[in-house]
């Protein structure tokens, strides 16, 4: 954990919308878990004041720019531009100074290697799952259903696959893979191998649809939320989410950026869970 | 850099508010530090002038329904709802992790009712770690029909003297902004027992999402605090430190050490940052470094010198 002052290797548009940006970050991939996020500052000048949080999709290695020199230890988000500070990092480039803070946050429990895996990603949800992926691919089988509107939703997916992922793609309007909600092929896949636990993230409405399918057949779930967050660390409890047994008249509430981003379904309290506003409103699939 | 080391050639940042002698003149904001422990990874805690943790109540409090943040225009708006484990678990679970550090722990808390305010204070009392108290009197008295204790002077007299009765240790008063004139606040909180004036407090902000037409925070309104605040705090501040004889420290919206010297020049003996730190972990390191650089660039030994130097 540790805030990096440091520059973007490459930022690019990898579909409409939506940019990976690769950041230079030394020691990240040592204390990076799949499933954990850092907090991006996206420039040096107010506004916007906060950081902005972000999934971590991978950490890796660039060949050294000269001889002796140590490989280029590098870090890579995935983000969909929705806002004031996404807009802000798609216009940055190669070479342009960032902040972050990370890695941080509780990820995936990656749990028994003998039970096969299904990974379930909504847009940009896909994000946290890779590192997941990336974990258990040599160990178990793993399946990944990805769900969009439509393909320029749908990212990634080679790279899941050359990490020797089963991916099922579906879309909203047909325009990729099979037509229909990723739901429908996770109830498909939980017919052929009930045995398997399932990871999730997305927004709010698929999610809250993965877990009642799970529940239905008591299936294990991990879900990573998102939560309008401040500090990150958990320090200012503004991004706390409603845990299972929570009423009005005692509030029990988990602090997403500590507790979470991931937690066990089990965990928390899905009746009141997407009530409000202020989490993934179904902006981003 | 050892900042305990007083190297000769080095200015001295040593402040004595009311007998509460500190290294250097920055410290966290209630609310915004968690416990000390959240932020221990970022900065050494050890180069602060002190940690002031989030804000007690008697019984764990488990805050209000989300959303509870937004941000705004150089600012953004709270209403966390005084979320906090309460003072037995802060004492028993909480407190040993600061115990390992040398600075002096402020902790901050407050009471739904005086009785409340009286109990806090009385456990906190016998516990050496605790170097000093700051009282947040910005929170309505259930039994008084809801009056909030800070936006009445004779209210937050009674606030402060209950405390004061139950505690020997240094007692800072924490105002809120909230009012038509802080001065008759502070004036009644000094004559009370009050040790030290920490201003401001949040002001009280709205939002509203113009799509859904819903406020953005559910509790519809909340604090607002960061840079957008801070010409309100620097001017509330300076109207108290003309108002009271007891050391006032100024908080608003500091983000960069320029911010900080501001609300020194006016006369406040420290400074606390809050929201900065969400921005960034270290702004309190730089905030310092910074002080003793200008101190450095000005030609000035102490930083006495500078502390109340407004010209007029
Ligand atoms: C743990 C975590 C991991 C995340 N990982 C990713 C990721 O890998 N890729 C990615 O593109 N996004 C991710 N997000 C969401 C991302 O943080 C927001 O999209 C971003 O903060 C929006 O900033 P903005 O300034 O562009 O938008 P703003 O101008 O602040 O807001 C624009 C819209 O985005 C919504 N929004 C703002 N913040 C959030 C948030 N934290 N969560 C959900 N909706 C939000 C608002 O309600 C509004 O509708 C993650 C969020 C969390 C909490
Ligand atoms: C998230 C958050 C939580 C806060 N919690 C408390 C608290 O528990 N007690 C208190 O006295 N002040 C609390 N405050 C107010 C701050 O201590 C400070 O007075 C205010 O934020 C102004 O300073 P700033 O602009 O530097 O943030 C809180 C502020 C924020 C942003
Ligand atoms: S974002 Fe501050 S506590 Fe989670």
């Amino acid at each position: 954990m540790k805030n990096y002052k440091t520059i973007i290797l490459s930022n690019q548009e990898i579909s409409p919308g939506y940019y990976r940006m690769r950041l230079l970050t030394p020691g990240f991939s040592e204390t990076a878990r799949p499933g954990q996020f850092l907090m991006m500052r996206v420039q040096q000048s107010l506004p916007p004041l906060l950081r902005r949080p972000f999934g971590i999709f991978r950490t890796g290695f660039l060949p050294a720019d000269c001889e002796g020199m140590p490989p280029k230890e590098y870090t890579e988000i995935l983000y969909k531009v929705v806002g004031r500070g996404t807009n802000i990092m798609a216009d940055l480039h190669r070479g342009d100074k960032v902040e972050v803070l990370g890695p941080l946050g509780r990820g995936f429990d990656v749990g028994d290697p003998s039970e096969e895996k299904i990974l379930v990603g909504g847009g940009i949800g896909l994000v946290p799952l890779y590192m997941l992926a990336e974990s258990l691919a040599s160990r178990c089988k793993v399946r990944l259903l990805m769900g969009g509107r439509t393909r320029d939703d749908i990212l990634a997916v080679t790279e899941f696959e050359r990490l020797g992922v089963e991916t099922y793609v579906s879309t909203d309007d047909g325009s990729l893979g099979e037509e229909g909600l990723v739901t429908r092929v996770l109830e498909r896949k939980l017919d052929k191998y009930p045995r398997s636990s399932v990871y999730a993230c997305g927004p709010m409405p698929m999610l809250e649809a993965v877990y009642r399918i799970c529940h239905r057949r008591q299936v294990p779930l991990q879900v990573s939320l998102e939560a309008l967050m401040a500090c990150g660390v958990g320090a200012c409890l503004g991004c706390v989410v409603k845990g299972v047994g929570h009423t009005e008249e005692s509030p029990r509430y988990l602090c997403s950026c500590k507790q979470g981003p991931v937690f066990r379904a089990d965990q928390l309290d899905w009746s009141r869970l997407g009530e409000e506003p202020g989490y993934c409103e179904g902006c981003k699939s | 850099m050892d900042k305990q080391t007083m190297k000769s050639g080095r200015p001295n940042l040593t402040v004595d508010i009311g007998g509460l002698v500190l290294k250097n003149p920055v410290m966290p904001a209630s609310g915004t530090f968690g416990y000390g422990e959240e932020y221990a990874p970022f900065l050494d805690l050890n180069c602060l002038g002190a940690v002031v943790t989030k804000g007690l109540s008697l019984r764990p409090k488990a805050g209000n329904p989300t959303p509870r943040i937004a941000e705004t225009i150089s600012g953004m708006l709270n209403a966390i709802g005084l979320q906090n484990v309460g003072v037995d678990d802060f004492i028993k679970f909480k407190l040993p992790f600061l115990r390992e550090f040398t600075t002096p722990v402020i902790v901050n808390f407050f009471g739904n009712t005086l009785e409340e305010y009286g109990e806090v204070a009385a456990r906190l009392s016998d516990i050496p770690e605790v170097t000093a108290v700051e009282l947040n009197i910005s929170c309505p008295n259930v039994k008084k029909g809801g009056i909030v204790f800070g936006t009445d002077p004779k209210a937050a007299h009674e606030a402060v003297s209950t405390v004061r009765k139950q505690l020997n240790k240094h007692l800072m008063v924490k105002l809120t902004p909230n009012v038509t004139d802080i001065t008759v606040i502070a004036r009644a909180v000094e004559e009370a027992g009050a040790d030290s004036i920490s201003c401001i407090n949040t002001i009280t902000g709205m939002a509203v999402d113009i799509k859904t037409r819903r406020p953005r925070l559910a509790n519809r309104t909340g604090g607002l605090s960061g840079p957008a605040i801070r010409p309100v705090a620097l001017r509330m501040v300076h109207q108290v430190v003309q108002a009271v004889k007891i050391p006032v420290i100024g908080v608003g919206g500091i983000v960069r050490p320029m911010d900080a010297l501001e609300f020194l020049i006016v006369g406040a003996r420290a400074v606390q940052v809050g929201t900065a730190n969400f921005v960034d972990p270290a702004s309190m390191i730089t905030i310092i470094e910074g002080i003793e650089q200008f101190l450095l660039e000005e030609g000035l030994t102490d930083i006495n010198q500078l502390i109340g130097s407004l010209e007029l």
